[in-house]
């Protein structure tokens, strides 16, 4: 039986490990390498490295900060942040990452997503999706460098990205960032019954609870965080933790 | 000396990495003479099949490996995609396998009904069908991360070390004399990979 993933996923801003709520007031949580240090002991059965300003400064990703974390992860890695040409998708898989997360790029030059699944196969290639509930109940994606919601239909967007070779979606719920409050599961439902790829969830998980939910109503293939992972207690302090594995197990089961 | 075939394909930071941690050496490398000496290989692999078949016919070293492989039965572990790549063909592309094991490679296949997605994606379990030394001394119930849409079909049942749930039961890892082929990707399976390595390293 294939396990459930459960995927701490990590802001990087400055080569800082940081975290937003609703893509905002980001505060830093500490150093990436130490966190990985961290997820590595506690066996984590995969991450997610997002440096989230690499696409606004206009710049590829920091490769010698990604070898860094390599060096310390002896678990599955993707990484997401201003990929936006195969040479940079070649490099970030050459260091050693399994899969490449697309997201702006993506929205713009949709064609990039074939491209890529072309030269690692679609296995590689993640595409990170911003979701946000518009005022009339829709879902729509988001852009997070003009800060505004775009006219395309989160569920349309979705299927095309399937179409044109993504082997992933990672839907991240810009209403639930960050909240604690629970997965999006309309949300997550709508993206799941619509395509045939692997969906995981990001955005809004506060409790274990909150993954079965998306497992077992959403029907979501894997379950992501971030907030999740870095903060505890009431008041947010700052601590990395994984669940211990029979209790996700459980969970999960 | 581990020598990891460098044909631009494979994650070969991670597995240097994971060898490492395993107690051994390693060098990336894809010249002749090195491969030569080398006194086991790896052939890692991420990506499509043409593109790796076509990538490994650019180095220029293929005759090279073959002899290493198959004259000499220097000890070779091929991963993910380079256990799919020694197969005869493969269902994702056009050009021959290297043909180092009497198998295929098909593509998963699932109705909608299944709920079943491709690729198959995360950790998974492996039933081991025959002792070989890369399971050697292996946790109970070892779980490894496997991320694939195709899976190799052997017409030699005894070539299969291991299998695996997803669907249908696919062969996780096969053993054909020097040959060592594993779906899954030790390199990111955690204590699991490193315990496989390990055994690699030692044999």
């Amino acid at each position: 039986m294939l396990k459930t993933r459960v995927i701490p996923s990590l802001l990087i801003r400055n080569g800082g490990l940081i975290k937003t709520v609703r893509f905002k007031n980001a505060r830093y949580v500490g150093d990436p390498i130490n966190a990985i240090k961290v997820f590595n002991d506690k066996e984590v059965d995969e991450l997610a490295v997002i440096d989230i300003d690499a696409s606004r400064d206009n710049r590829g990703p920091d490769f010698k900060m990604l070898g860094r974390i390599n060096k310390e992860a002896f678990m599955p890695l993707a990484y997401g942040g201003g990929v936006s040409t195969l040479e940079q998708v070649r490099k970030v898989l050459g260091l050693g990452y399994e899969k490449i997360i697309i997201n702006s790029h993506a929205i713009q030059n949709r064609s990039f997503i074939t491209e890529a699944a072309n030269i690692c196969g679609s296995q590689s290639v993640v595409v990170c999706i911003d979701v946000k509930k518009t005022v009339f109940g829709g879902y729509h994606v988001y852009d997070h460098l003009k800060k505004k919601v775009h006219k395309i239909v989160a569920l349309d967007y979705a299927c095309e990205v399937e179409k044109r070779g993504a082997g992933e979606l990672l839907i991240y719920s810009v209403d639930r960032d960050g909240t604690f409050g629970g997965y999006d599961i309309a949300l997550l439902k709508v993206i799941t019954s619509g395509v045939s790829i692997p969906v995981v969830a990001l955005g809004g998980a506060g409790n274990i609870k909150d993954f079965s939910a998306a497992v077992g109503e959403a029907g979501v293939s894997a379950v992501s965080a971030g907030s999740f992972f870095v903060f505890h207690g009431p008041h947010r302090a700052v601590l990395i933790t994984y669940p211990d594995r029979n209790e996700l197990e459980n969970v999960l089961a | 000396m581990i020598t990891i075939v460098d044909y631009g394909m494979g994650n070969a930071g991670s597995l240097q990495n994971m060898i490492r941690k395993a107690g051994g050496e390693s060098r990336i490398s894809a010249n002749r003479e090195e491969i030569a000496k080398a006194s086991k290989l790896i052939l890692p692999g991420v990506g499509s099949f043409d593109n790796g078949i076509t990538k490994l016919n650019e180095t220029g070293i293929l005759d090279i490996l073959h002899i290493k492989v198959i004259q000499d039965k220097t000890p070779i572990l091929c991963i993910c995609l380079g256990m799919q790549m020694i197969t005869r063909q493969s269902e994702e592309g056009k050009m021959p396998g290297l043909g180092w094991i009497n198998a295929k490679t098909i593509r998963f296949k699932f109705t909608k009904e299944s709920n079943l997605r491709i690729p198959h994606m995360g950790w998974n379990t492996v039933k081991i069908k025959k002792n070989t030394p890369l399971f050697y001394d292996m946790h109970q119930e070892p779980r490894f991360y496997f991320v694939h849409s195709f899976y190799v079909v052997c017409e030699d049942k005894d070539d299969i070390v291991t299998t695996t749930d997803y669907g249908l039961e696919f062969v996780s890892s096969l053993q054909r004399d020097n040959i060592f082929a594993t779906q899954f990707h030790p390199e990111k399976s955690h204590l699991y990979g490193i315990k496989l390595i390990h055994n690699f390293i030692a044999m």
